[in-house]
């Protein structure tokens, strides 16, 4: 006689991908391989954003692991890692799961999978290489308008566009606020070498 | 010693005040800084994070113009410059493809020979014997806690400096100013660096932890050396007291104000009056 055991579907791997495979792209970005994991869980344990992550980062690794493109991508978690690389310098396997973080933030924008709130990590990083790009040295009151601008025009955040409005007096007061910045002489040669590197699409 | 100095963005910007200290304290010392000429911003996170290249070319750029002027040690004050010039020389160092690619976009040769050095080097290389002969005034009320953060020392493979998990560097210099040292848990923590503008909150929790874990064991200062964390833990404490209700007043002082005071120098003289959190 055939017993028959109650059928319970067991998702792991073999859930179909929903995306194509984002680990060849996330190995490039990161120069890592995720196969390398053993899921020992060293990069969560010393991970200061660990504890109020939902997917951590040895889960977050794991679900690369698995070839779940889309949960990876889309785990708020990846958006609250620091990018302090503790979680590099302690893995035995020497996956750089720092690197990781920015390939799947990198990836996560490009696809527009990000909220706006996520995004601001990445809009922030994008207007600190416009300001780069345009004096050759970062100008940070420029910086923070034209972050707050672009923040505002993603997110439409009036209390997150004054939020720092008030430190500006306090920043004078202590001679560190600068209106007019620093350049470099050769801003040419600045914005040849991003020609050289960055495609203009990205910034 | 004559030295190629990188200052990057933060220090010729609102972290003008550690400048002001570790020009005033290496002057004393009979270190000579040449500021590298019309050097370029490193990329920070932001380059590391959106373009690998790019990340490599903006530092190499910085270490080819210290090579063509001749120089073979760089101070970079700033860990985050630090490590993305390491980094750079490290990828150069390894690649010869990348080297002759990177030459060609920054337009200039680079070898990545120069040795690139933090500021706690610099104190080590001057000698602790040298310093505590030199020591005017000892910081003997001090109790410090030392905060590393994180890109003193990582990535280790990069950056080779001290012991990731438990440097001690930073202790070694204040105990030859004849300042004491506690033992604490947050050495090594990150205080949230870059995330000062787009995440607040993170910024707040964080340093909130590391700022009531110095106090817990019985610190009476932090001393850092990293432009970020002092903005985070010193220019940040307010909203931290705010947001969590509690008072820590903690001044946050950079190294070089540390061994400025000890060689005799006033707060005035070192910019330590231009700190946010005030010694009680």
């Amino acid at each position: 006689m055939l017993i028959c055991w109650p059928r319970r579907q067991v998702t792991l791997s073999v859930e179909k991908p929903v995306f194509n495979s984002i680990v060849p792209l996330v190995e490039s970005l990161a120069h890592t391989r995720i196969r390398d994991c053993y899921q020992c869980g060293k990069c969560t344990a010393g991970c200061p954003m660990g504890a109020s992550m939902a997917i951590p980062p040895s889960q977050v690794i794991r679900l690369l692991q698995l070839d779940r493109a889309e949960a990876a991508l889309r785990a708020q978690s990846i958006w609250q890692c620091v990018s302090c690389q503790t979680c590099a310098t302690r893995c035995p396997k020497s996956v750089d799961c720092a690197g990781v973080m920015d390939a799947l933030r990198q990836i996560s924008e490009e696809r527009g999978l990000a909220t706006a709130e996520q995004r601001r990590v990445v809009l922030f990083q994008k207007a600190f290489l416009r300001n780069i790009r345009r004096n050759g040295r970062l100008n940070e009151v420029e910086l923070i308008a034209e972050f707050k601008i672009s923040t505002f025009l993603f997110g439409r955040s009036l209390p997150f566009l004054f939020k720092d409005a008030t430190l500006a007096p306090e920043l004078m007061k202590r001679k560190k606020f600068h209106l007019v910045g620093e350049k470099t002489r050769d801003r040419a040669v600045v914005a040849r070498i991003f020609a050289r590197c960055v495609d203009d699409s990205l910034l | 010693m004559n030295l190629a100095y990188y200052p990057g963005c933060a220090l010729h910007g609102s972290s003008n005040d550690y400048e002001q200290s570790l020009r005033v304290c290496l002057d004393a010392l009979g270190v000579e800084l040449k500021e590298i000429d019309d050097w370029i911003c490193c990329g920070a996170t932001a380059a590391h994070s959106l373009n690998q290249k790019l990340s490599v070319a903006l530092p190499a750029r910085n270490l080819a113009l210290a090579e063509r002027d001749g120089f073979k040690e760089m101070l970079a004050p700033c860990p985050m410059c630090s490590m993305q010039l390491l980094k750079a020389r490290k990828a150069l160092a390894e690649d010869a493809a990348l080297r002759r690619g990177i030459s060609e976009a920054v337009e200039l040769e680079v070898r990545g020979e120069t040795e690139v050095l933090n500021l706690i080097q610099v104190f080590e290389a001057i000698g602790l014997d040298r310093l505590k002969a030199a020591v005017k005034v000892p910081v003997e009320s001090l109790h410090a806690a030392c905060y590393y953060g994180c890109l003193l020392t990582r990535p280790a493979s990069v950056v080779k400096f001290d012991d990731s998990e438990q440097p001690r560097s930073m202790e070694k210099i204040l105990a030859a100013l004849g300042g004491k040292t506690v033992d604490w848990n947050f050495r090594t923590e990150c205080c949230g660096a870059g995330m000062t503008m787009a995440s607040d909150q993170t910024v707040l929790d964080l340093s909130h932890k590391i700022l009531s874990n110095a106090a817990a064991h019985g610190a009476n200062c932090l001393v850092v050396a990293c432009p970020m964390c002092h903005v985070n833990l010193d220019m940040k404490q307010p909203d931290i007291e705010r947001h969590y209700d509690v008072q820590h007043k903690m001044p946050i002082y950079y190294l070089s104000d540390v061994v400025g005071l000890a060689l005799g120098f006033n707060p005035e003289d070192l910019g330590v009056d231009r700190h946010f959190v005030r010694k009680a």
